[in-house]
């Protein structure tokens, strides 16, 4: 980005449209459909001398990426700014970067088809930790040096943002910045510094993003170590704060986007209107990196959704729209709303709308029976955990009786399916919190019985993998052998009942996406050299390659049972331990020991304030309609905290974790 | 003609060209975005009956992803009960800024109650294969290839269905087959496949040509019908599709 003969010279050299180069090639590859952009809604790009060029990337395919509501509400923002322009690029699959290779055509934009070279920045949205080989591979294809401390004066600034920056550590060699937080008026900012030291050497540059509130530089900070641990992380330039602070938008009211969703002109997921209903959430389910670190809870008012609703649907022709947020049947009277959108003649009358999650009561069956009035096939629900001890740990606070009323009410509403979402591989659990999962099913099938011939449950089950800013961040995690064992164990329980089926995710992947999670700058080696074996696309199982990971971490004399299965100490110095969430350190341990103690935490929604810090510490506070808790059972008051399971309520004191240095199996109080 | 007269239900038949960047979009692609435009453009489309009522939309042969063409048609059944259908003639300009770029809808008509489907009444479609800059040599071999292929008897391929291996002959089902070399130097192949009793794939001509040619375009041009003993098209074209006189140049 030097000064030259043009003021854009990023855009001068080299930003023609790659298509005629490209068409060619999309003839042999499959689903050529999703190179070509020409979405409804998508902006006609206004390049322009001066104009910042952001290339907003998502490291996976274009069916996963085009949803993304982050990535498309940022690329409105940068587009309505007279100074910025933004298009959009996604991972080419595998076959056609094979032909982009072998063709010498760099990855483009799918809006105009430039070069992604030709832009000033590259900001990737990380969403998962299996993508990051993905990122790496996303930066080579562009013509740009995977490592920032390679990247001259002309190379785009690759900057990445989204849940996994939260601890981008393992990423640090190759982001030139990272953005903590919500996107939209940070993007605004690090503009205008671009636009105010565009061809200042990029040092100038970095330094002056280090003083934009969220905005973290990896190389501005020195990291010791002392062997295998940790000792600091500092700064070295005067600008680079000792703590990069979260960014949080106070107000979703005055940010109605996307405003314009794009419509694709093929197959993605979620191909419907989205509408965020609110961010943030204080249930504290203490495994739940999302909720940790969006607090706290912001309603859009309930009149912005509707109109968001209504004009959406009339842009884009969808007829079915789903109001999102990390646990919707929260929202402050969504009943009204979900029965407005139906009976609005504005929304054209055939609207289907739905909840990506839906509360474990009958209030949750209540609102999916007033949104489903046809058809009923399935229902999903999320208890988390088998035993309500279990449950305890994880503060996810659901009785079974409220289960078992909701899944009730669903098979006698007409529903014939219910799908149940479980963790294993969860702190202190037992083979029999595990063996609780199959009583669970076994009982729900029972219920259903009662109302159909043939009911149907699945239990699905993932591995659980400790994510930073929660109270697990101390967690040693399961071995992958010790999560083999456990899904053996309750695939054999569940073979044993009629009418109960089991899925699990492939545990492998757990310690990949462990080692990433949790890991220091020294992984940064092993990303790379994963990436430059070819081990692209790793959260497709069909592409996972252990072998790979584990090879990587030998060769560089890192150990992986360090890194994901050991517990850490309360005095550890955590990688991410410069960055914040607004979380105090002291609370979250606070909330692991209280969770090893089996003591739950109410929804600070509608009780008083425990200062998490997520307000406090930025002097923001909830937005939420209704200062009352929503109707229904444990979910619903989040007060019964006590009762529940069949066992007493334990309000015992904190129990000191069982540290141990090595690997653990079966958890922190380990009884397996 | 002005406006549909009111029947239980309006049979309209669409025609619409295929070109540029959304060629790569499949045969689906392309249903589910004729489907929300007709959403997006007001008609008052029909259901069908059900648990998860359908609009009714009819479509003809599919196109295979990659190619493009002036010839695409699709059927709608629209319901006056549920609001003012408008002109027929009106359609192509209603639907247009509701369809992607390269996606034009060219002609509208009513259809005669009982009109066989789409897929029933083509016979044959049309194809251009436009093959790039072509030397003399590379001509002469292709113009032979064409009587070549035009003189055999039968022409026995091989093809996989069902996991089994048949042979086809190709012949009876090439209808028309010719070879010209444009004004600045580039071959165009073109053929008229039959589609009774199955559709031949321009792919499988390409591959009975021993120089194998590689088109740079494949552009269905036509679909054919038969009414009265006579070859015509689903529906005219009042003017030429706009793309053809650009491609042209
Ligand atoms: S600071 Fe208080 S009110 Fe805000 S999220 Fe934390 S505990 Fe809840």
């Amino acid at each position: 980005m030097s000064q030259g003969p043009t003021p854009n010279p990023g855009f001068a050299a080299g930003s023609e449209s790659i298509w005629g180069r490209l068409e060619p090639l999309l003839s042999r590859v499959q689903k050529p459909a999703r190179y070509i952009g020409c979405e409804a809604g998508a902006r006609e790009p206004q390049w322009g001398p001066g104009k910042v060029s952001w290339l907003l990337v998502y490291p996976d395919t274009y069916e996963i990426g085009l949803p993304n509501q982050g990535l498309q509400i940022l690329y409105e923002i940068l587009n309505e700014r007279p100074d910025a322009v933004a298009e959009r690029a996604y991972a080419p699959w595998i076959d056609l970067e094979a032909e982009l290779r072998a063709h010498g055509v760099p990855l483009f934009s799918v809006d105009t088809h430039r070069p992604a070279g030709a832009f000033d920045l590259l900001a990737f949205n990380l969403s998962a930790e299996l993508t990051y080989t993905n990122l790496i591979n996303c930066i080579d294809l562009a013509g740009v040096p995977v490592r920032a401390a390679e990247r001259g004066p002309d190379d785009p600034y690759v900057v990445a943002g989204g849940h996994c920056t939260y601890n981008p550590e393992p990423l640090a060699d190759f982001l030139d910045f990272v953005v903590l937080g919500d996107g939209e008026e940070v993007v605004s900012e690090i503009t205008e510094v671009m636009v105010a030291h565009r061809g200042a050497p990029r040092e100038t540059v970095l330094r002056a993003l280090c003083r934009v509130e969220g905005v973290y530089v990896p190389s501005a900070y020195e990291v010791t170590y002392e062997g295998q641990r940790l000792v600091a992380v500092e700064p070295r330039w005067p600008e680079a704060p000792e703590r990069v602070e979260k960014r949080t938008v106070a107000d979703l009211a005055e940010w109605p986007y996307p405003k314009n969703q794009l419509v694709p002109l093929t197959e993605v997921v979620h191909d419907r209107l989205n509408v965020e209903v609110f961010r943030g959430c204080t249930r504290g389910c203490r495994f739940c990196q999302a909720g940790m670190i969006t607090r706290p809870v912001r309603e859009r008012p309930a009149d912005q959704v509707r109109t968001m609703v209504a004009e959406g649907l009339r842009r884009t022709g969808y007829d079915e729209v789903a109001l999102t947020s990390l646990s919707t049947a929260d929202f402050s009277g969504i009943a009204d709303v979900v029965k407005g959108i139906i009976d609005d003649p504005a929304c054209g009358g055939n609207v289907s709308v739905s909840l990506p999650s839906l509360r474990v009561d009958a209030f949750g069956v209540d609102i999916a029976a007033e949104l489903q009035k046809g058809r009923r096939t399935g229902l999903t629900f999320a208890p988390e955990a088998g035993t309500w001890r279990m449950r305890q740990v994880i503060n996810k606070l659901i009785r079974e009786e409220d289960l078992y009323e909701a899944v009730e009410s669903a098979y006698s509403q007409g529903w014939r399916r219910v799908k149940l979402y479980f963790l294993t591989g969860l702190p202190t659990e037992t083979d029999e919190d595990t063996l609780g999962i199959a009583e669970l099913g076994r009982n729900c099938v029972e219920l259903g019985r009662k109302h159909t011939k043939s009911p149907s449950v699945t239990v699905s089950v993932g591995g659980f993998v400790p994510k930073p800013f929660t109270p697990f961040q101390w967690f040693g995690q399961n071995t992958v052998v010790e999560l083999q064992r456990k899904i053996h164990l309750l695939r054999d329980e569940v073979r044993k009942n009629r009418g109960v089926q089991m899925k699990w995710h492939d545990p492998r992947a757990s310690l990949a996406e462990g080692l990433m999670s949790r890991g220091d700058r020294r992984l940064g080696r092993v990303v790379e050299e994963v990436w430059r074996r070819g081990g692209t696309f790793q959260e497709w199982s069909e592409c996972f390659r252990l072998d790979l990971w584990e090879e990587a971490m030998a060769t560089h004399g890192l150990d992986p049972d360090w890194y994901t299965y050991r517990h850490r100490t309360e005095d550890e110095v955590l990688p991410w331990d410069h960055l914040s969430a607004g979380l105090h350190k002291d609370f979250l341990w606070q909330d692991w020991q209280d969770s090893l103690a089996e003591v739950g935490l109410p929804d600070c929604r509608w009780t008083p304030c425990y200062d998490c810090g997520a307000c406090t510490g930025y002097g923001i506070e909830h937005i939420v309609a209704s200062a009352t808790p929503p109707a229904g059972g444990s979910q619903g008051t989040g007060q019964d905290l006590g009762t529940g399971g069949l066992l007493p309520p334990v309000l015992a004191e904190a129990v000191p974790v069982s540290i141990s240095a090595g690997p653990s199996g079966a958890g922190a109080g380990g009884a397996a | 003609m002005s406006g549909i007269p009111f029947l239980p239900v309006v049979k309209v038949r669409l025609r619409y060209s295929k070109y540029g960047k959304v060629r790569f979009l499949s045969h689906r692609d392309l249903a589910r975005i004729v489907e929300r435009s007709v959403r997006l453009a007001g008609l008052p489309v029909a259901y069908s009956e059900g648990f998860s009522p359908r609009p009714r939309l009819h479509f003809g042969l599919a196109l295979s992803t990659g190619y493009e063409s002036d010839a695409e048609f699709f059927d709608v059944d629209l319901d006056p009960s549920k609001g003012d259908p408008g002109a027929v003639e009106a359609l192509p300009g209603r639907l247009a800024p509701c369809l992607p770029p390269g996606v034009t809808v060219t002609a509208a008509v009513l259809l005669d109650p009982g009109t066989p489907s789409l897929q029933e009444a083509v016979t044959s479609c049309t194809w251009r294969f436009e093959l790039g800059p072509t030397d003399d040599a590379a001509a002469s071999e292709l113009a032979a290839e064409v009587a070549g292929l035009l003189a055999a008897e039968q022409l026995v391929v091989t093809l996989e269905r069902k996991g089994k291996q048949v042979d086809e002959d190709l012949r009876p089902l090439i209808l028309g087959l010719s070879f010209e070399r444009t004004v600045d130097g580039d071959g165009v192949l073109h053929a008229e496949l039959g589609t009774k009793p199955r559709s031949v794939r321009p792919a499988e001509l390409l591959a009975a040509f021993r120089s194998s040619p590689e088109p740079q375009r494949v552009v269905r041009t036509h679909q054919w019908t038969m009414r009265d003993g006579q070859r015509c098209e689903p529906i005219g074209l009042v003017a030429p599709s706009p793309h053809a006189e650009v491609r042209a140049s």
